[in-house]
């Protein structure tokens, strides 16, 4: 099967400045796909470029088969979700959510019936008179999202649009876009800084760094497996273990003056070599644990308590490792200076 | 987006043509006091006429004292409503429009009539009355650029801030206005002033109503009894407007941003 | 005891802040409503010092109507063209993607222009359009003769067109910030919904912009309506329109009526009122949007 949303090489370049770097993705009918980076890394151009408001410098963008790189915006029949609402202020929610229906000139009665079906569908139903200042800025980005699908595009784009918002809506918001995605079926293009977002709607996600792909891959497999440094250390935090290789054909390392034993290192890893193990804090345990192969023994410089995790930093000698815990209520935290041993598998280190 | 680009060039060039060709065409007209060849004589002709330089140095002089006036009445007023009495406001804003509205032929009209020889306040028994009178209608002509010059400048500084610090530190509040609000928003009076400077120095209608020998009416009577002059005269006084409207740009330069703009 | 002075104190300050406030207070008074309010009265009194309606009376002459109509007529014809034009003017160097220096050249220059009004504005167009003028020379040369094809800088569309000069960099100087006003993104929005550009502007720019136009529009008509340097300069007495009427009354030329000349301050009043007041009528109903 052809992909829906195929990206051929696609560069930009304002000026002097490179700010896509051919980029290249292909996704198929009703993906849900984040664009994960940094600030300034290039996702807003390359939704820009998918939506016509900027030319590609180079490559070609397909969708359901059909070239659109050279197409206006208002042909290309995509829907935009905009960060800051952008919400025409001269026209009522219902007016708003219409609009698209009205340029598509779509009979009002049949028009009033949609604007009706969205507003159920984004919870705000009754508020089609309203105009956008007397609205929160989550309700506005409601409508935004309402206006966007209302005259059922091919695909959607979201730039951003749970930045402005705050952090409990921004959850419940995120979880109702993804339930409205699933439920229309639609194609979506999301593009967002914040990894836990990515994380928690996407179906795949791209993760870029200063205009390149640096991995594509599900949730779980950018997660899980990392393929470069950066995406180890944007997505998600990190624990980085500074060791000295004591042999490296038995894979001995010396982590602040104990000695364990890791399954692979890199190849040219010399005894009396620096070396860097990364790892996840979730999968530290405090104490021993089945499974567990490597164990360690350590402070405790801080404690974070965080709701339903405890978040503890472990000092080892230089180095010091982020552990996260479940909360238990019957138990009291653990407390700052007490001794510690910790425990891990050898398998969910990720030698980098 | 070609066509964009191309109707903006359209609009814009149709525009400057507009406003460009009067302004060459004078010019041209002013050198042409000579047959045949282009010279500076009507300019001439203008700059060694007496009465160009008494009338100008008068406009000046009522100029002068409009600003003074003008920033004794408005900066107080601004400053006392921002901080204590801001129910006052709309009523403030209200004033400072209606010589936007109330054409300034209807005014002095009203001086006229009201203050007579024969009344309370006889501005026009005298001449010096009707310097006065002259000073307090341009002040007048001017309040709503002046307000409005002075209220931006206030905006965007801490007016609320610096009287408080200033009243810690024993200021009275004389003092403050004086040496802490104003030198603050200098920038925005000075533009007030240019702005009634370049009002005032050509204004005919008041002038010649009070019979007072100022710029305007001047400029009138030669327009009425000369050819080339006038061109020359209009020329001048594009010239001193730019220059005064140039002050106001050079001097936004020297402005406090607001802290409070962040995009 | 501490009552006492907290009050006293308090007094103070009040009395101190209406001490700043008064210059300007009674500033307002004496030159802007005492004036205004003498003429008002003054309208409705004869000769003999008794209420009378016959000052009024006497505006419904051939001569004086003609002069309202000609005045309403030329400052309509240069605030709407002012607008338009203006608007068009902002639009072009803020959304147009014209070259970012351009628009800050605009502005000074409008900043000038909107103040170049007056005696030496008329003098501007009389050598430019005058009989001698420099453009009505040229375009005769080159076969075209204005005046012959019926042009007079001394008439309705001379006197609008040498307007235009102030009206429209007035209308662009109080736009431009309303124009900054419209975000990129609801071009884009709207673009994205399948409208196109001229769409856009007609469901959301123009909408949006549509209270400040006609409160400019408004100010614009004021501006021209009390405006007669230009128009005395230009024409002298020869074109009838009610400023050089009032001032020919206050100069005791003609009409020689203190009465009437009262009543023809009043009808200017209530004109450029009225011009205001229908600007807050609809700019409420436009507004409706709005905080
Ligand atoms: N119109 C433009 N002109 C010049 N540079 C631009 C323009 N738009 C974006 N950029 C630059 O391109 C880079 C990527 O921008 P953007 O795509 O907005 O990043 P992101 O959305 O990932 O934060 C930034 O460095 C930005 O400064
Ligand atoms: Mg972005």
């Amino acid at each position: 099967m052809a992909a829906f949303l195929d990206v051929q090489n696609l560069t930009k370049t304002f000026g002097t400045t490179t700010v896509v770097k051919e980029v290249s993705f292909a996704f198929d009918k009703g993906e849900f796909i984040s664009l994960l980076g940094p600030s300034g890394c290039g996702k807003t151009t390359i939704l820009r470029m998918i939506a016509g408001f900027e030319t590609p410098t180079s490559g070609s963008i397909l969708v359901d088969g059909q070239d659109i790189t050279t197409l206006k915006p208002n042909q290309r029949q995509l829907g935009m979700v905009f960060q800051a609402y952008a919400l025409f202020p001269n026209l009522n929610v219902g007016d708003n959510i219409g609009f698209g229906l009205k340029i598509a000139g779509m009979p009002a009665e049949e028009r009033r019936a949609r604007v009706d079906e969205m507003l159920k569908l984004i919870g705000l139903p009754g508020f089609e008179r309203r105009y956008p200042y007397e609205m929160s800025g989550g309700q506005q980005q409601r409508v935004a999202l309402a206006r966007a699908i209302a005259p059922r595009p091919r695909m959607l784009l979201l730039d951003e649009p749970l930045s402005a918002l705050d952090a409990k809506i921004r959850v419940s918001l995120r979880e109702e876009i993804r339930a409205i995605q699933l439920d229309l079926g639609i194609t979506t293009v999301f593009v967002t800084h914040d990894q836990e977002e990515a994380l928690s709607i996407s179906d795949r996600i791209v993760v870029m760094n200063s205009g390149s792909i640096e991995q594509l891959g599900a949730p779980h497999e950018v997660y899980n497996k990392p393929a470069t440094r950066f995406v180890a250390t944007f997505v998600g935090h990190l624990n980085t273990i500074e060791a000295t290789v004591v042999d490296a054909a038995t894979g001995l390392v010396d982590i602040d003056g104990q000695t364990v034993t890791v399954p692979t290192l890199p190849a040219t890893a010399s005894a009396g070599a620096p070396v860097s193990l990364t790892l996840r804090p979730e999968v530290l345990s405090v104490g021993a644990r089945e499974g567990n192969d490597i164990t360690l023994t350590g402070t405790i410089a801080d404690v974070t308590f965080l709701g339903s995790v405890i978040r503890l930093r472990i000092a080892l000698g230089r180095n010091t490792l982020s552990l996260d815990t479940f909360n238990d209520q019957r138990t009291a935290p653990p407390s700052r200076g007490e001794p510690v041993t910790i425990s891990l598998a050898s398998k969910d280190l990720l030698v980098l | 987006m070609k066509p964009n680009k191309f109707w903006s060039w359209l609009v814009f060039g149709l525009g400057a043509a507009y406003f460009i060709i009067p302004l060459v065409a004078t010019f041209m007209f002013s050198l042409s006091m000579r047959r045949g060849y282009y010279s500076f004589d009507s300019y001439a002709s203008v700059f060694s006429d007496p009465r160009f330089q008494a009338t100008f140095g008068y406009s000046a002089v009522i100029g002068l004292f409009s600003i003074v006036v003008g920033i004794l009445v408005v900066v107080p007023a601004v400053y006392f409503v921002r901080l204590r009495l801001p129910w006052l406001r709309p009523a403030v804003e209200f004033i400072t429009l209606m010589p936007l509205i109330i054409p300034a032929i209807v005014l002095v009209y009203g001086y006229i009539r009201l203050y007579n020889s024969s009344s309370i306040i006889p501005f026009t028994g005298s001449a010096l009355g009707t310097d006065i009178l002259l000073t307090c209608a341009y002040v007048t002509l001017a309040l709503p650029y002046m307000y409005r010059a002075v209220d931006t400048g206030m905006r965007t500084i801490d007016i609320q801030t610096l009287t408080e610090a200033a009243q810690i530190a024993g200021a009275n509040t004389a003092q403050i206005i004086g040496r802490i609000i104003l030198p603050n928003i200098l920038v925005a009076v000075l533009s007030g002033a240019f702005l009634t400077f370049a009002i005032v120095i050509g204004e005919f209608t008041i002038a010649s109503l009070l019979n007072r020998p100022a710029f305007g009416p001047y400029l009138q009577n030669i327009g009425a009894n000369r050819a080339y002059e006038p061109a020359a005269l209009a020329i001048i006084s594009f010239i001193i407007t730019w220059g005064a409207m140039g002050m106001i740009n050079v001097l936004g330069r020297f402005a406090p941003r607001t802290s409070a703009r962040t995009d | 005891m501490t009552d006492t002075t907290a009050g006293q104190r308090t007094r103070r300050r009040l009395s101190f802040e209406w001490l700043g406030v008064a210059p300007f207070i009674i500033f307002a008074v004496l030159f802007l409503m005492l004036p205004t309010l003498y003429l008002v009265g003054a309208a409705f009194i004869g000769r003999d010092g008794q209420f009378t309606l016959e000052n009024i009376a006497g505006l419904f002459t051939d001569q004086i109507i003609a002069a309202y109509w000609i005045s309403i007529r030329i400052s309509g014809a240069s605030a709407i063209l002012g607008a338009l034009v203006g608007l068009a003017i902002a639009l072009a160097i803020i959304r147009g993607r014209l070259p970012e220096g351009l628009r800050a050249a605009v502005m000074t220059f409008s900043g000038v222009a909107s103040n170049f009004a007056g005696v030496p504005l008329a003098f501007a167009f009389i050598s430019t359009l005058g009989r001698l003028g420099l453009v009505t020379v040229i375009l005769k040369f080159i076969g075209i003769d204005l005046y012959k094809s019926g042009f007079n800088l001394l008439s309705f569309w001379g006197l609008t067109l040498t307007y235009l000069y102030f009206q429209i960099p007035l209308m662009i100087l109080i736009i431009a910030p309303a124009v900054d006003g419209l975000k990129k993104e609801w071009s884009e929005a709207a673009a994205i919904l399948g409208a196109s550009p001229w769409q856009f502007w007609r469901y959301v720019g123009l909408p949006i912009l549509w209270p400040s136009f006609l409160g400019t529009l408004s100010l614009l008509f004021a501006n021209a309506f009390g405006a007669i340097a230009t128009a005395y300069a230009l024409t002298g007495s020869s074109l009838n329109i009610v400023p050089i009427l009032l001032y020919a009354q206050i100069r005791g030329d003609a009409l020689q009526n203190p009465g009437l000349g009262a009543a023809l301050a009043l009808g200017m009043i209530l004109i450029t009122a009225t011009a205001n007041i229908i600007y807050l009528v609809i700019s409420a109903r436009a507004e409706r949007w709005m905080k």
